[in-house]
């Protein structure tokens, strides 16, 4: 235990998620000790970000404005909505540079342990984007785990309509990796998803 | 599979020791409450990550001590292993394979073993939770990926009864029962996974059982095992009629079967709050001539019955190892049995490859399994007949490198 403020500091750090108690006490250390280190920019930013970032309009993605950046970008498809459960999703699947349409970020995913319906996600919304037929695509890119999937099968069943192709995202061995070294359950999965090559 | 040495440090009673073990049976003796059960548990934890007589491996740690360490050399044909395993109070637990860092979940990986405890006679006695126990564990030891479905199924129970209760409070949406939908979809095909993977456990264990029954019991005695499945139940609370009794099904007609037993129960699901049918529900039917075990089986013959199903699942385990036979464990079993029973059961588990036994009545254990015995008192070796003597602390660095944060 240090004395007040340290420790508020340290305890502050240490509620913010994957930070345990010891880097929450490196980091609180570093703020104090580095001379370079900026802390007004920080404070400013931590601020900022709760006043300007928002949610898109058309999207649920993260923006500072009424509609995100890729929202707005004239060069993506509007033909292909790729459906994701968290706006960091977004990014992670634009790291890729594969896709080009767009996004619709749900909110979450369907779990009644947690109290979170269909009602709860952003699913009326996507709904209303699909309504006038430009749409020919949804990919469907929640998390492979139970609520994910539960989601997933949700969507599937609701995103029957004519001219849609509903996909979802395969499962299996990570690229680059050793057939070795992967788990039994990504294993499995690989095999019940495997693809014919040839015959 | 021969461990040839099991080192323990902070493991419950025992600071440190070191004990080398023969082929064959080797018999710990001493008084209640000394520690044979605690070597035994050791490698039971080293072949199922799990404790037959605890839920939490807080308590396998010695009292003040930060982390337990169990270490055993196993051996088979001409290869040794060094298998490794730190059980920490805090953090995550640690484990080696020939001091390779390995996954803890991949150790069941490199040894097994099979335990016969007094706690065995509930299999007969007891509710059906510890049949389907007894059944899932065996699954798992031989597929380890249908832990993950177990894991899987128990979670879509605990969504689908949520959803089930909450459209109970709310008055039934059409929202909700939409919702529904998927997590039937979920569990009719992890359940059926399930029903199905235990239904053809069943039939391998079938003749296992009958065989080890007549050896055991030393009468010609049938016993038969069945499946009591709820998707084939026509109605859950009523008691069991013949039709829901089935050993293998097809997959395709376990599915369909939980479709329409979903569709029929949805009424008194949505009453209830609950889920009905499923492999959570399923028992496993014991048969002694036709009779019901439960209920109709004499002490003896419960026993008989509860080792039987313990030398099947061994005989299970053995047949498709690749690394020898199971290591058997016998934890205070022969003090639960008659004399002709402990002579046929000693008989019956003579030809593994080892048999760890506890007793604390040296002449409660058949004199062919007194071969090697050792005395625990409080904790330590006092008297072994293959004896490393030192009990010293085993030095600091040899314990396992710490995680950083």
């Amino acid at each position: 235990m240090y004395e007040g403020i340290v420790q508020e500091l340290i305890d502050e750090l240490g509620r913010l998620p994957g930070i345990g108690p010891k880097s929450a006490q490196r980091i609180a250390f570093h703020i104090l000790q580095t001379e370079a280190f900026d802390v007004s920019r920080l404070a400013e930013v931590l601020v900022e970000v709760r006043e300007k970032v928002r949610f898109c309009e058309v999207c649920g993605n993260v923006t500072e404005q009424e509609r995100c950046a890729i929202c707005r970008d004239p060069r993506r498809s509007a033909a292909t909505i790729c459906v994701v459960e968290e706006a960091k999703d977004v990014a992670a699947i634009e790291r890729t540079r594969e896709f080009k349409g767009l996004y619709h970020v749900l909110g979450g995913a369907i779990s009644p342990i947690d109290g979170v319906g269909p009602e709860d996600l952003r699913i009326r919304q996507l709904m209303e984007r699909l309504a006038d037929g430009t749409v020919t695509e949804v990919i469907i890119a929640t998390d492979p785990n139970l609520e994910g999937e539960a989601t997933a099968s949700y969507l599937s069943r609701l995103l029957v309509q004519p001219n849609l192709r509903v996909t979802r995202l395969a499962s299996g061995l990570p690229v680059g990796g050793d057939l070795e070294y992967a788990d039994e359950v990504t294993l499995g999965r690989a095999f019940e998803g495997r693809r014919v090559v040839q015959g | 599979m021969i461990v040839t040495r099991l080192s323990l440090t902070d493991f419950r009673n025992y600071r440190s020791v070191d004990l080398d073990l023969a082929p064959g049976p080797n018999l710990f003796v001493g008084r209640n409450g000394q520690g044979k059960t605690n070597l035994v548990e050791s490698l039971g934890y080293l072949g199922t990550l799990g404790s037959h007589r605890v839920s939490s491996e807080q308590a396998m740690i010695r009292q003040g001590a930060d982390a337990a360490i169990i270490r055993a050399r196993v051996s088979h044909e001409d290869k040794e292993l060094l298998l490794e395993v730190q059980l920490n109070r805090t953090g995550a637990n640690r484990a080696q394979v020939n001091r390779h860092q390995v996954k803890v979940r991949e150790l069941p990986g490199y040894f097994s073993t099979v335990l016969f405890a007094p706690e065995d006679l509930a299999l007969v006695r007891g509710e059906p939770s510890l049949r389907r126990r007894f059944l899932d564990e065996l699954l798992v030891l031989r597929n380890p990926r249908l832990s993950a479905v177990l894991s899987d199924y128990d979670r879509v129970l605990r969504q689908r009864n949520t959803l089930l209760k909450s459209a109970r409070a709310a008055g039934v949406r059409g929202n909700d029962l939409s919702t529904l939908d998927v997590w039937d979809e979920r569990l009719i095909t992890l359940g059926s996974e399930l029903i199905e993977a235990r239904g053809r456990l069943v039939a391998e264990l079938q003749p296992r059982v009958a065989e080890a029954y007549v050896s055991v019991a030393g009468d010609d005695h049938h016993a038969m095992l069945a499946s009591r499945l709820s998707v084939l139940a026509g109605d859950p609370d009523a008691e069991s009629d013949e039709q829901d009794i089935r050993t293998v099904m097809a997959a395709e007609e376990v599915m369909a079967r939980f479709r329409e037993s979903l569709d029929r129960l949805r009424r008194s699901e949505l009453d209830r709050g609950m889920t009905l049918v499923g492999p959570h529900r399923d028992d496993l039917v014991l048969e002694l001539n036709g009779m019901p075990a439960r209920g109709y089986a004499s002490h003896g013959e419960s026993w008989s019955f509860a080792l039987a199903l313990k030398l099947a699942s061994a005989g299970v385990l053995r047949a498709e190892s690749r690394v020898g036979d199971p290591v058997l464990v016998l934890d205070d079993v022969f003090a639960e049995l008659d004399e002709s029973r402990r002579g046929r059961l000693g008989a019956a588990v003579d030809d593994f490859e080892q048999v760890l036994i506890t007793a604390a009545v040296f002449g409660d254990v058949p004199p062919a399994l007194a071969r090697n015995t050792v005395q625990i008192e409080r904790g330590t070796i006092v008297d072994a007949r293959n004896p490393t003597g030192d009990t010293e602390p085993t030095p600091v660095e040899e314990r396992m490198s710490d995680v950083a944060d």
